[in-house]
């Protein structure tokens, strides 16, 4: 189906570059091969092999403190014997939860939603789905993997210090993370954080910008922008927003570095600690959070777009037609990404800024509402009359859209300023911002790695464990975290190390322990997927060359997984890739991007 | 050895899912190229129960949790809040009802058969605009909805308003009066030493009379206006009952002022709980104590307020420069505290 007879002068470079590596495989090490790779899938494969260990790591914290709220008056001797630094008298102490729950939402913010979910599918797909022979820079996306790992050398190591890790939060506030007398995890924890998210922005960066930059100049012939599959204009546009907003969380970072070190006020003000005054004067710790949520805010976007790209793709594939409204969603991706800039401040409606600016704020964010209703409607109507085919893939596509509505929805509360000043901080946030880029995009991770494992590795993943991985997941987040909500609108703070202590908090013991116990099962639920991962990479079944007869360009290249990505020339794009059942009158209801238009199709006015 | 056994347990499950899964790719490897999608449509009905399940569970949650949630708001402000509430809840609770009804019921509907094509629908413009035109109608609605109370949530303080100073520190609120004259004394930030954490001017008259308070004592249906500060770290002063917050950020005054509507005997009839306290607790991480740093507030007519306030001492009277005079005793304070500056 190659039947490439024009290349393009860039093309033929890499056709060289590649090609002379691609003919002597033989003399590429296992170092080379597997480790200090150049190679776009490679990388890949690596980002996700790290965001896997993350997440189990992140994961497991998550139950460590879940026993902690389901069980605040039991003692956990055996808990005690492995963690014996973060236990006293068989209970979790406060500094470790509180490092616990900082930790946790580190972990799954940057390093697992962020670094993993983009990273992997961003080296995956994109060479493979605009046909390229690799990314423009493949130095830069090798180097962006090895930044993100020393990022994580680093956080990890934090947990190992004497005055454990930073402990103020994944928000990190100051002036609580700047004074280590507040808080024995702003001492070297915070050092530690800190220095490891600078890193990994530089990681975020090198990565981003490859991504932007093969987007736009190393498409194959015929793939214009309106022929891209929407995964590559979600990574594209994550990408754009990544790199426009991860330098402010270093310059807010570097601030917070120089209060604590040398002496600087851009944060503190008027600080008083045991009757004592410091020599701070004149900062402001709301400046802090407007750079911090400057990035923060676009971060979530970060998180949830890859996985609304992968979700556009796999229903349209899955369901047999095509996605419905293709530029719309393109124009709802553009719009989320233009008004994630100026919504930031929705997390500050009850920080002491001015309240006027609250009124602005109020107004984008549910502005927003709008572009992310548009994809769901569309999503839903691609389903409809469709020829559904349920796969582990399609199954976990639609879990992402009921999340995505679930966690969507509470947004319209949240963003209200006025509803804020009930909701902020309380449960409810928990149970919205899970549902929505927690879960949601954990549910678009899945169905990625169930539809891409395939080109990954060569085979299938078993659908018998997929089916299993999908009840316990979507049953126990829904179990997990729907209750937040009630408990949330009952008045209940966030970050609470117990509740038990305020008498109006207190009537959840039950419900509590119902939430902890459906986190241990959904966590040992997810050892089910990693055994499929683990299981299917060596014994699953071979995969064949186009298993879910898709149109996209990753599906033509060869199976093995060459470097460079396709023998001889680079494949020519004649048309858009979600041409299903275009044709009602034909045996095959699918149509790839490298079969040209016939004289019928050249007079229709739709896409192509 | 627990450990061990439990480790032995987990995994010995994974082998036995992962040989009964073995069953499915043996069984689609059987098949031939043309058999294969015929299993294409069995994950449906699964898929949909699972869905429809959690759809009814989670109906079903919000009438068991209902009666858990906080009893009707004890402000005038928080009444305001609560109906926005309602109102986002209706609406968003039937899109939410409607949209995860066709996610899965189309799945189901619509799952793959053999014999079945699918319909080409790539575009539709009406139905795009109808979609971003519905949704922004309503949205224009909530937002105008919300902002017009938050404007009036955040409207200065009426004049009559009773000051009331409240400073977070870790892990405490202290919680300071204005006295008869009705201000606060001013506070320097370079008078603080441990006998003044707060650093209050004792040279501006004004303090003298200001009253430390272990509770906070409110008059119903009379507006309360607080300035609200922290000493070290960011606080939140959250009153749940009242349903509102405010921030408590060292060098950022914030404010917040509220008509509290239910006393608290009032509500300990309407909740049936003879041990019914209005609270405030920190709602802003704020170090290891954070999930208990609390104060009790108390709400009374106005008389029980009166009797209340005046027997409050001066804590400038009492604690600083001590002398037999009560706080509301008002003649005495003023003219000693005339005296003062004219000493001064």
């Amino acid at each position: 189906m190659q039947t490439t007879t024009v290349t393009e002068p860039h093309v033929d470079e890499h056709v060289h570059i590649h090609g002379h590596e691609g003919g002597h495989h033989h003399t590429e090490t296992f170092i080379s091969k597997y480790i200090f790779s150049l190679d776009h899938k490679t990388i890949g494969k690596q980002f996700l092999t790290l965001g896997m260990l993350w997440a189990i790591i992140g994961g497991g914290m998550s139950v460590l403190f879940r026993v902690q709220l389901g069980w605040p008056d039991e003692t956990f001797p055996i808990l005690e014997r492995i963690f014996s630094s973060w236990f006293t008298d068989g209970k979790l102490n406060p500094e470790a939860y509180y490092s616990l729950i900082t930790m946790h939402g580190t972990i799954m913010v940057f390093f697992v939603l962020t670094a993993s979910l983009s990273g992997t599918f961003a080296n995956v797909l994109i060479p493979l789905q605009i046909g390229a022979r690799d990314m423009a820079s493949p130095l830069m996306n090798a180097l962006s993997f090895w930044f993100f790992c020393l990022a994580g050398i680093v956080m990890f190591a934090s947990l190992f210090l004497p005055t454990g890790a930073a402990s103020a939060g994944w928000t990190i506030y100051p002036p609580l993370s700047a004074l280590p007398q507040t808080s024995p995890g702003s001492g070297n924890g915070m050092t530690f954080w800190l220095i490891a998210m600078v890193l990994f922005v530089v990681s975020t960066l090198l990565g981003g910008l490859n991504y932007i930059s093969t987007v736009l100049n190393m498409r194959t012939k015929g793939m214009t922008m309106f022929r891209l599959p929407l995964t590559v204009w979600a990574l594209f546009f994550t990408a754009i927003i990544g790199v426009l907003s991860f330098p402010v969380l270093v310059s807010c970072v570097v601030l917070l570095i120089f209060d604590r070190g040398l002496g600087t006020s851009f944060y503190l003000s008027n600080i008083v600690i045991g009757g004592k005054a410091l020599p701070y004067a004149g900062g402001s710790p709301i400046l802090f959070q407007h750079l911090f949520w400057f990035l923060g805010h676009p971060e979530v976007y970060i998180i949830i777009l890859p996985a609304m790209g992968m979700v556009s793709e796999i229903l349209a594939v899955h369901s047999r037609k095509p996605i419905f409204g293709y530029k719309a969603m393109i124009f709802s991706i553009l719009g989320i990404t233009v008004l994630g800039f100026i919504v930031w401040a929705h997390h500050m409606y009850l920080s002491g800024m001015n309240p006027f600016l609250g009124s602005v704020f109020t107004l984008f964010t549910l502005l927003i509402a709008i572009p992310s209703a548009v994809k769901v409607f569309n999503w839903l109507t691609t389903l409809w009359r469709g020829n559904i085919r349920i796969t582990p893939p399609s199954m976990f596509a639609i879990g992402f859209v009921s999340m995505f509505i679930s966690g969507g929805l509470t947004g319209i509360w949240l963003g209200n300023s006025t509803i804020d000043i009930q909701l902020h901080d309380t449960y409810f946030v928990v149970a919205h911002f899970h549902i929505v880029m927690g879960i949601a995009a954990f549910f678009g991770m899945f169905a990625g790695i169930y539809h891409w494992f395939p080109r990954m590795f060569g085979r299938m993943m078993n659908d018998t464990m997929a089916y299993i991985h999908f009840a316990i997941t979507f049953i126990g987040s829904y179990l997990i975290f729907w209750p937040m909500h009630f408990i949330g609108l009952a008045g209940v703070p966030r970050r609470y190390y117990s509740f038990n202590e305020i008498e109006a908090f207190a009537q959840y013991g039950d419900l509590n322990k119902l939430i902890s116990v459906v986190t241990v099962i959904v966590f040992l639920g997810q050892f089910v997927f990693l055994v499929n991962f683990v299981w299917s990479m060596y014994r699953g079944r071979k995969a064949t060359q186009n298993p879910w007869q898709a149109n996209t360009l990753e599906w033509t290249s060869p199976i093995e997984g060459i470097h460079g990505n396709w023998e001889g020339d680079l494949p020519t794009v004649y048309r858009w890739p979600y041409d299903y059942s275009r044709n009602p009158d034909s045996d095959v209801d699918f149509i790839p991007q490298t079969v040209p238009l016939t004289e019928e199709e050249k007079k229709d006015k739709i896409h192509h | 050895m627990a450990i061990i056994l439990g480790l032995l347990t987990l995994v010995l499950l994974y082998i036995v899912i992962v040989q009964i899964s073995k069953a499915s790719d043996l069984i689609k490897s059987l098949r031939s190229g043309d058999e294969q999608g015929e299993s294409f449509g069995n994950g449906a009905l699964f898929t949909s129960a699972i869905g429809f399940a959690v759809l009814i569970y989670s109906l079903v949650t919000c009438y068991v949790y209902a009666p858990t949630l906080l009893p009707k708001p004890a402000s005038e402000q928080g009444v305001w809040i609560n109906d926005l509430i309602n109102v986002t809840l209706l609406l968003t609770g039937v899109v939410f009802v409607i949209t995860q009804f066709l996610l899965f019921w189309f799945v189901y509907k619509y799952h793959y058969r053999k014999d079945r094509k699918a319909y080409f629908f790539a575009d539709n413009n009406k139905l795009e605009v109808a979609w971003t035109v519905v949704p922004a109608i309503v949205l224009t609605f909530l937002i105008g909805f919300g902002i017009q109370k938050w404007f009036k949530i955040f409207s200065p303080a009426p004049k009559e308003a009773i000051l009331i100073e409240v400073t977070g520190k870790q892990y405490a609120w202290v919680v300071r009066y204005a006295g008869v004259d009705r201000s606060l004394g001013k506070r320097d930030f370079s008078l603080v030493n441990p006998d003044n954490e707060l650093g209050i001017n004792w040279n501006d008259a004004t303090s003298h009379d200001d009253i430390m308070a272990e509770e906070i004592v409110l008059p119903v249906n009379k507006p309360v206006s607080f300035n609200i500060g922290a000493l070290d770290v960011i606080h939140n002063f959250w009153l749940p009952h009242f349903r509102l917050m405010m921030s408590a950020v060292p060098g950022v005054p914030t404010h917040l002022w509220f008509r509290p509507t239910v006393t608290t005997e009032e509500m300990k009839r309407e909740t049936k709980n003879p041990n019914f306290e209005y609270v405030v607790a920190c709602n802003k991480l704020c170090g290891s104590g954070h999930y208990n740093m609390k104060k009790t507030v108390r709400v009374v007519s106005q008389e029980e307020y009166d009797k209340w306030f005046s027997e409050q001492k001066s804590y400038y009277y009492t604690v600083v420069k001590p002398s037999e005079v009560s706080a509301n005793d008002s003649a005495k304070v003023v003219a000693m505290a005339d005296k003062d500056k004219i000493a001064k």
